[in-house]
């Protein structure tokens, strides 16, 4: 069976995305589902499939569909990290295709500004490591950075412009949390956190959630609203530890987005648009290589090129987690920002004629890997 | 996040951490395959067998990657910042987390050699680390 098409996302919504709040984070999740299915033209009571993550419950799809009064007949609480929202996509879509379920929520929600001002995760150590003093997950992904400078001159500068890129996205979007402006010399001039990392080549600590709703294609073509077709989707990891990488500068990325893009038929010369996660700026360049969007190890001089607004490939057009927010797990976000590319509802931030687009996230260090290819018609 | 200091020997691992007590820096080794594997597990993550012994390891290798942690409101190690935090290639070809002492952290590079120098936790305990070989400024 090839579930290509057989799904849509016929509703998006955030929730919360800001520095404080007064809901916890199933609330928050509670609420963009319900403005998802708003935005679907649904109601709670439609959806028989729960697909759900957070930083703070062990079993999230329970107890979302518990807080929404669900009693759902697929679901799933799968955590792979920050791609998590993307790879649980991909599982509504294949239990929609195996008629599980025909209306499935796919939500997330992270109170973790309110709740400490860090990163809030489960993920646990390995014993081999802690007593070395790693910070989870920097110290990975400024090893990664160090190393892909190393191997392939990839420069400060070339890394700062990810994050100058993002700003330039974030100025567009109304709902982005830091808006000025960033030039690659307050990138480079921001403290120095964890070698050769910056302040401003990490991602902002903010809260927020969010929800997608998928249906089977006959219920999307009742539904008045656009809808976006999941063509394809992804998913695998190859280490859980810095200490099992193969490699600090090439991921399962690869091995993802190429099961997506076969999935769909098309390939990554299709993409109008790329949402990858951005924690880090070096998330963006190793993203793009492995995505197939340039050849290894030339993703510093395609950031260098341009991903901004007006480039050949936009890429996080919401200004990611560097700018727009990172509620501790982006999958979710990156996903609604490629649904509404999609449904062209983006106003000055707008791809234009987006036809079809790819969005990864990464999981951990380079570890958990999902992507999805969407398109505009079902 | 961050993890305590003191390692946790309830697992295959303990040998690792008991014998840098005694001063040496051993491996696991899978009998069949005839090679050293990282991290310490009951079987072999490559063939599966159980068939793993410990062998002492020459104790050198090279700088993977590295990053030198600025700022830390761990008990453990806030005292410790700045502190490099690197990946060494062992030449016996697993690739294993340490600390890199010795130098300025200013001075570490990549491919730079380094050498296993042991810093005892108590009787028991001790944690490998790695210094640089050769002098360096």
């Amino acid at each position: 069976m090839r579930p290509c098409g057989e799904a849509a996302i016929v509703g998006a919504s955030t929730s919360g995305i800001g520095w404080a709040t007064d809901r916890n984070a199933i609330e928050l999740m509670a609420d963009a589902s319900l403005h998802a299915l708003k935005d679907a033209g649904l109601e709670a009571t439609d959806v028989d499939g729960v697909f759900a993550v957070t930083p703070y419950h062990w079993m999230a799809s329970v107890t979302l569909a518990d807080h929404l009064g669900i009693q759902p007949s697929a679901t799933d609480s799968t955590n792979i990290g920050g791609a998590s929202a993307i790879s649980l996509a991909g599982h509504a879509l294949r239990a929609i295709a195996l008629g599980q379920c025909e209306v499935a929520l796919v939500a997330y929600g992270s109170t973790q500004r309110s709740d400490t001002g860090k990163l809030v995760t489960g993920a646990e150590a390995l014993s081999f490591e802690s007593p070395y003093g790693p910070q989870f997950p920097l110290s990975g992904y400024a090893m990664a950075t160090q190393r892909h400078m190393f191997e392939f001159g990839t420069t400060r500068e070339q890394l700062a412009r990810v994050t100058v890129a993002a700003s330039q996205w974030a100025a567009l979007n109304p709902e982005a949390l830091k808006r000025e402006p960033v030039s690659v010399a307050d990138v480079l001039a921001s403290p120095l956190v964890s070698d050769p990392l910056c302040r401003l080549d990490i991602c902002l600590v903010t809260n927020g959630a969010g929800a997608v709703v998928l249906a089977h294609r006959d219920r999307a073509r009742s539904l008045r609203r656009q809808s976006v077709a999941v063509l394809g989707a992804g998913e695998s990891h190859d280490h859980s530890y810095l200490s099992s990488m193969r490699s600090f500068v090439a991921t399962a990325a690869r091995d993802s987005s190429n099961v997506a893009y076969e999935m769909a038929g098309l390939g990554r010369q299709d993409m109008d648009f790329a949402q990858i996660y951005d924690a880090f700026t070096i998330m963006v360049p190793v993203g793009l290589e492995d995505l197939g969007f340039c050849h290894k190890g030339d993703g510093g001089p395609f950031v260098e090129h341009g991903i901004g607004p007006g480039s050949r490939l936009p890429v996080n057009t919401s200004g990611g987690g560097l700018r727009y927010c990172h509620p501790g797990m982006f999958g979710i976000f990156a996903l609604i920002e490629g649904v509404r590319q999609l449904r062209g509802e983006c106003g000055v931030r707008q791809v234009r004629d987006a036809r079809t687009g790819a969005v990864h996230g990464f999981g951990g260090i380079f570890a958990g890997n999902a992507t999805l290819v969407l398109g505009r018609d079902c | 996040m961050d993890y305590p200091r003191i390692p946790d020997v309830r697992n295959a691992g303990r040998m690792f951490w008991e014998q840098a007590a005694e001063g040496r820096l051993v491996l696991p080794h899978c009998v069949p395959c005839n090679r050293a594997f990282w991290y310490p597990r009951w079987h072999c993550p490559h063939c599966g067998s159980a068939e793993v012994e410990w062998r002492t390891a020459s104790g050198h290798g090279s700088v993977h990657t590295f990053t030198v942690v600025r700022r830390s409101e761990h008990p453990d190690f806030r005292g410790r910042v700045p502190y490099v935090v690197a990946m060494i290639d062992l030449d016996e070809r697993v690739r294993i987390m340490s600390n890199v002492i010795g130098c300025a952290p200013e001075a570490v590079t990549i491919g730079m050699r380094v050498r296993c120098i042991v810093e005892h936790i108590d009787d028991q305990l001790g944690v490998p680390l790695f210094e640089p070989t050769r002098e360096v400024t």
